[in-house]
């Protein structure tokens, strides 16, 4: 068993300059390629004993006797593969700010207001055929210190497993329709426009609850595995 | 061909730790934070203390960092179900200091491959999550093939621990003289 090599062209560069940070700590070096050894194939597993019920709704998660302020939506989709294979079972986690972009975070120092109904925070596990469902706030835009006028466009933090160490991938979650992700050095920090589509979930009205929440979809896609030559078996891995 | 494009990575920002380790962040939401738990007591092995810091290329600690690390058992085996020895752990530094701390035990080598800890490091600034392994000072590392595919040997000391009797350091940098090895796995 291996994994596909990462596409390094498309995910961004370590370096991106117009991402400031990115500057001090990209490594000089080039990595050392490393065709993946057991402890890259293998990887930590989650079971329904390690979240509780509830956790994936960021509405109710951490009210405080209220409902969080903002535009109620639904985030869903299928974490798969390169192979399109579904993966199951597998722990998503998300975070984000509230629908004024000001996180509950102790080092967060805007000014917007933070939510006492809103913590901003949620995870799950996938189910048999790897599909996840969030219900939360939709994020506002933020500023931060880049160039002087910077400013984020909504998005969700998106962490997720796989079934190996080395499928490990954190990333972020647009907005369809959203301006402000064409002005976006982290964004921009990825090269292929088609690479960008990808982070940007289109509207789902399929998926709104009428009357109550909208709904966006966002697939993710993990390195797909492969057997290795003499591993291959007539039933398949 | 079918297949499908990974999706590209982000940064995990400066509030990685609202999603990650909350407590960190200042709040408490979870019943059960995952990945800060204490090893077991009645799991096998040397209990080791791992300190260190992430250091950029300006020489100053990186405080927001966070890092998760994959590890084997004390036989060199990795765990299979969430009911084993997991093996994975989160590690948060102080956000003052930069320095970080993990309290774990010391695996066994697996296969050819010395006793070692994978990382993974995420951050405000790294775009995708840098691995690397860790090595231990006091072990036999001289056949271990991912240390010798490095082509300098002044290198590979950038993967092996300081220090001894179960204590140890390991700072990472990510740019500059001392850089550390990064794998493209």
């Amino acid at each position: 068993m291996t994994l596909y090599q990462r596409d390094r062209t498309w995910h961004p560069p370590a370096l991106a300059p117009d991402y400031k940070t990115s500057v001090a700590r990209s490594p000089r070096q080039a990595m050392l390629s490393l065709d993946a050894t057991a402890s890259e194939l293998s990887g930590p597993r989650f079971g329904h004993g390690d979240i509780a019920p509830g956790e994936n709704d960021l509405i109710t998660n951490y009210a405080q006797g209220g409902d969080p302020v903002g535009e109620r939506i639904i985030v869903h989709g299928r974490v798969l593969d390169e192979n399109r294979r579904p993966v199951p079972h597998t722990l998503v986690e998300i975070w984000q700010a509230n629908a004024g972009g000001r996180y509950r975070h102790k080092k967060d120092q805007y000014l917007a207001a933070i939510d006492p109904n809103f913590g901003g925070c949620g995870r799950t596990l996938t189910d048999e055929n790897g599909a996840y469902a969030f219900r939360t706030i939709k994020p506002g835009a933020y500023p931060w210190r880049n160039w002087v006028n910077n400013w984020r466009p909504a998005h969700i933090h998106v962490s997720v497993f796989g079934h190996s160490f080395g499928q490990r991938l954190i990333t972020q979650m647009y907005f369809e329709g959203d301006p402000l992700i064409a002005h976006c050095p982290i964004v921009k920090s990825i090269p292929d426009p088609r690479a960008i589509e990808a982070l940007i979930a289109p509207l789902d009205l399929n998926e709104a609850k009428p009357l109550d929440c909208l709904a966006y979809r966002f697939d993710i896609v993990l390195r797909g595995r492969r057997s290795t030559f003499f591993e291959n078996r007539p039933e398949g891995n | 061909m079918d297949y499908l494009k990974e999706t590209p990575s982000q940064t995990a920002g400066p509030y990685v730790h609202i999603g990650l380790a909350p407590a960190a962040a200042g709040f408490d939401i979870y019943e059960h934070e995952l990945g800060f738990d204490p090893v077991p007591e009645g799991v096998p092995g040397e209990r080791i203390t791992v300190t260190g810091r992430v250091i950029d290329g300006m020489g100053a600690p990186v405080k927001d960092v966070l890092i998760e690390v994959w590890q084997a058992d004390a036989s060199g085996r990795y765990a299979d179900s969430p009911e084993d020895f997991r093996g994975w752990f989160r590690v948060v530094p102080d956000f003052e200091t930069g320095v970080f701390t993990l309290n774990t035990i010391r695996p066994g080598a697996h296969g050819r491959h010395a006793p070692h800890l994978s990382l993974w490091l995420v951050a405000r600034g790294i775009n995708v999550g840098l691995q690397t392994r860790m090595y231990f000072p006091d072990a036999d590392n001289a056949a271990d093939p991912v240390l010798n595919l490095i082509e300098q040997p002044h290198r590979r000391e950038s993967l092996i621990a300081t220090g001894e009797s179960g204590a140890y350091n390991f700072d990472i940098h990510l740019q500059g003289e001392k850089e550390t090895v990064f794998l493209d796995v």
